[in-house]
């Protein structure tokens, strides 16, 4: 291949790629430069949505208006995000549900599933091997099927329509286990070998080889699971019946369409913890992923 | 006693303290639960009831909405995991290689993963609602506008929030089986003057296998998380097309309709885990062919 046809060629690719990623930032990037307009501006963008519920009456009632997406705001004005945080006391209180069911699910299977995947890794016990598989059989059902589980357990606890029936599943779901003994297989077993000769114990092994080597492992359980639960809708549909104890996450779709005035500055409140923890961690969360698809 | 035995006694022993906390979660909120649901799924009632053999199941399969659910979903993977799956392809195989900006495209094919669907659910609405931008679009082209979220089109609309959330995570597989295929192979066969195409078929494709099962088996369980899109994009009441299992599974929840519910949660763990089980042995006989 000459060396013009090859530049050709990553040009061409250059060019793919670079539309390709604009339709996938496109929703993401409408939604902050939109959060900077007025309400004023906002409803006489995108108020033919809410004309839609009318659909039962006359046609000819119906706006002819359709929605126009703007990229750039007349006036870029920060009101919509002190409306959201001053006068919308339901806003906080959601937004602080979110990280009350979120933080400890997050935190706790991590504890968890680093622990268990010293054991499945580096441990030789009787069944090993078959239970490992059940995990995995585990985390690969749908919601669908563990909801119903899931209900019995809380209703048996006498913790049905609190946090706890949400948190304590997430806190054990096999994801976590699994992801971390990707990680902790990657260990080459000699350091522990090295370690045992010395006279360590397994808690010491565990503290001082496995745990340092394992960070980046943590880091993008964290994330994906962050992510995910940051992301709950069908446990607290399910399980939590009073508005004011759901999550952003299920909440927020109604202020949406409710109140579109705020609808942007809100959704990019609610995004930004999960972005901004993306950016700091996406080696490991790259790895953790790659670490994922690897038989071992 | 025999050193490696003495060994095997302690590792048991740690292993007790290690899994311990996990083991005892797993068994608590999933294994045993799921074993009550499966004996639900063969009594009448829950209280009191009595063995009914496979009643439940018949009703379950009789309820022309379960049947629309559970149909509703196995076409979404059916069409949806192919599409994502060929979309991620073609994106790792563009990224391969020394191209520039490489680590920005793949931030930005990530983020979507990571963006609580809830908060851009307002775009989506914007572009597919009946008055909505690409409507608008249509319509000063001169083309009939389509009612996309109200018709058979919504199962197309959430195809591609479905490519859309889940095309990262699979290209960062690919991109990582990719860097595992020898590049010294594809030169050789370069040299020997095999094209693109038979040295993506006859290099890449292989050595992409492992990753390639992986790719399938989450994106299939990607497939059965697409209610959430759904639900928030859609609302609860979505068309008949878009109506999925968790859709069936709220509305039984609603009513406390227990035979149902197990039932439902009992088929749908037997054909995912049969699913996973040919996808599990498919991987072992390729494997097994190379070897």
């Amino acid at each position: 291949m000459t060396a013009v046809a090859r530049h050709a060629g990553i040009a061409v690719r250059l060019a793919l790629l670079a539309a390709l990623a604009a339709l996938a930032l496109f929703p993401i990037a409408l939604t902050v430069t939109n959060s900077f307009m007025s309400e004023r501006e906002i409803s006489h963008h995108y108020g033919a949505l809410q004309s839609s519920d009318s659909s039962g009456e006359d046609a000819a009632d119906m706006p002819t208006e359709r929605v126009s997406i703007r990229w750039v705001p007349e006036v870029a004005t920060l009101k919509a995000f002190g409306d959201v945080l001053l006068n919308r006391p339901k806003f906080l209180t959601l937004f602080w549900n979110s990280v009350r069911l979120t933080a400890p699910i997050v935190l706790g299977q991590t504890a968890v599933g680093t622990l268990a995947a010293y054991a499945f890794a580096k441990l030789v016990f009787p069944g090993r091997d078959k239970l490992f598989f059940l995990y995995l059989l585990t985390m690969l059902m749908p919601f669908q099927v563990t909801l119903v589980p899931n209900y019995l357990v809380a209703k048996q606890l006498g913790m049905l329509h609190s946090y706890g029936a949400i948190i304590w599943p997430g806190v054990f779901a096999a994801f976590g286990v699994f992801l971390m003994r990707q990680f902790a297989a990657g260990i080459p077993n000699s350091y522990l070998e090295a370690a045992r000769i010395d006279g360590a114990g397994h808690f010491r092994s565990f503290f001082h080889i496995v745990l340092p080597l394992v960070k980046p492992g943590m880091t993008a359980l964290m994330l994906l699971a962050f992510a995910d639960n940051w992301n709950m809708v069908e446990q607290p549909l399910l399980f939590l019946t009073e508005p004011f104890r759901q999550p952003l996450s299920v909440y927020l779709a109604q202020i949406v369409s409710g109140e579109q005035g705020v609808a942007f500055a809100s959704s990019v409140l609610y995004m930004t913890p999960m972005v901004l923890l993306f950016l700091y961690g996406e080696e490991q969360l790259v790895e953790g992923i790659q670490r994922s698809g690897v038989k071992g | 006693m025999p050193l490696h035995r003495l060994r095997r006694l302690r590792d048991s022993g740690a292993a007790i303290a290690f899994l311990g906390p996990s083991l005892t979660g797993f068994l608590l909120f999933y294994l045993i639960p799921f074993g009550a649901v499966v004996y639900y799924s063969f009594i009448d009632t829950p209280i009191q009831g009595h063995f009914v053999g496979l009643d439940n199941y018949r009703l379950l399969w009789d309820s022309a909405s379960f049947r629309k659910a559970f149909v509703n979903s196995l076409a979404f993977a059916g069409a949806g995991v192919p599409i994502l799956f060929a979309f991620s392809l073609a994106l790792a195989l563009l990224l391969s290689g020394a191209m520039p900006l490489r680590r920005t495209f793949r931030t930005a094919f990530l983020l979507p993963l990571v963006v609580p669907v809830a908060s851009i659910a307002l775009v989506w609405q914007a572009l597919f609602h009946w008055q909505g931008a690409l409507n608008g679009l249509l319509a000063s082209l001169g083309l009939t506008p389509v009612d996309w979220m109200n018709s058979r089109w919504s199962f197309a609309v959430m195809v591609i929030v479905y490519v859309w959330k889940n095309a990262g995570y699979n290209l960062v597989l690919f991109l990582a089986g990719l860097a595992n295929v020898p590049a010294e192979q594809k030169e050789a066969a370069a040299i020997d003057g095999a094209g693109p195409w038979r040295r993506f078929w006859a290099i890449t494709w292989p050595g992409l296998a492992p990753v390639s099962f992986f790719v399938v088996v989450m994106s299939v369980v990607a497939s059965f998380k697409v209610f959430r899109e759904t639900y928030l994009v859609a609302g609860a009441y979505p068309n008949d097309a878009i109506y999925t299992l968790q859709h069936f599974m709220n509305n039984s929840f609603q009513n406390l309709d227990y035979s149902k519910l197990t039932s439902a949660a009992v088929l749908l763990a037997i054909v995912i885990g049969a699913a996973v089980y040919v996808l599990f042995r498919a991987e072992r006989l390729a494997r097994e062919a190379e070897e």
